[in-house]
């Protein structure tokens, strides 16, 4: 399983592309973090999730 | 009259105690974006007497910006960031001010904000939001980020909040009232937004890490 947001989900063996592409995310308006690290947008194709990760995923919104 | 260096300086130890202003005075922070976030984050860093203070904004003033943003009438059509420093050196003569007139970009940014010990991520728009948070968190690796996201419209003052998203990412705002959303953006709610970045900004250069 991989927290995501604080919530397990059965994605492990998915990379962060596979996973975003079954969820609303605008990938230009995110920032993905994996066990307390950035995850480089270029490696999203080939970052994989593993048991027992922890993302957080921010999604920004406008207004400043 | 305008009080000496020392004089300011000794009333900020006489407030924040020598230690805090220590911290405080040897730190150096940048504000990225100089809208209702950012010059309402300058504005506190710069009295509370942060060492160095950079603030980065490619945008002039205009008259729809005057509702939220430390502004005067008389400044629209001035870069921001002269403006901005205009106006802290009259709040904080003896304040150490960097402006720079230029968009940040995920080209630019590790040098424009190599001496940052802290970020302040102050932009409109969500996508820059995005580039500024992911180029700051891989670039500079020693550096600490504080973004916004959701600070606009009516919604309830208690909805905006800080989370420590990782070790070195702050995330301030209510992380859903979009600006495209609602009625826009108005001062006090934009300034509660400001006012938890700049907070978290003094927390942690007192080593005050969680929220």
């Amino acid at each position: 399983m991989v927290k995501v947001n604080g919530t397990e989900l059965d994605i492990a063996g998915k990379t962060v592309s596979e996973y975003l592409t079954t969820t609303d995310y605008d990938p230009k308006r995110i920032a993905v973090e994996r066990n307390g690290d950035i995850v480089f947008k270029s490696q999203y194709d080939v970052t994989v999730l593993k048991d027992g990760d922890s993302v957080e995923i921010v999604s920004f919104v406008g207004g400043g | 009259m305008i009080p000496s260096e020392k004089e300011w300086m000794d009333a900020l130890i006489s407030r924040h105690g020598m230690k805090l202003q220590e911290q405080f005075s040897s730190a150096t922070v940048a504000v990225c974006g100089l809208g209702g976030l950012g010059s309402n984050i300058a504005v506190a860093l710069a009295r509370a007497g942060i060492g160095r203070l950079l603030l980065i904004d490619f945008d002039r003033v205009d008259l729809t910006n005057l509702h939220r943003q430390q502004y005067k009438a008389n400044q629209i059509g001035q870069f921001k960031a002269d403006a901005l420093a205009e106006n802290l050196s009259e709040t904080a003569p003896y304040a150490n001010i960097r402006a720079v007139t230029a968009k940040i970009t995920e080209e630019n940014l590790a040098e424009l904000l190599k001496d940052a010990d802290i970020v302040c991520e102050a932009f409109d728009n969500a996508e820059a939001k995005a580039m500024l948070a992911n180029g700051v968190l891989g670039q500079l690796p020693k550096c600490c980020l504080i973004a916004a996201s959701g600070m606009a419209g009516l919604g309830s003052p208690n909805t905006i909040r800080t989370r420590r998203i990782t070790k070195r990412f702050y995330l301030c705002g209510d992380e859903v009232s979009d600006a495209a959303d609602t009625i826009g953006l108005v001062a006090p709610r934009v300034m509660l937004c400001a006012a938890h970045q700049a907070h978290t900004v003094l927390r942690i250069l007192a080593g005050e890490y969680e929220v």
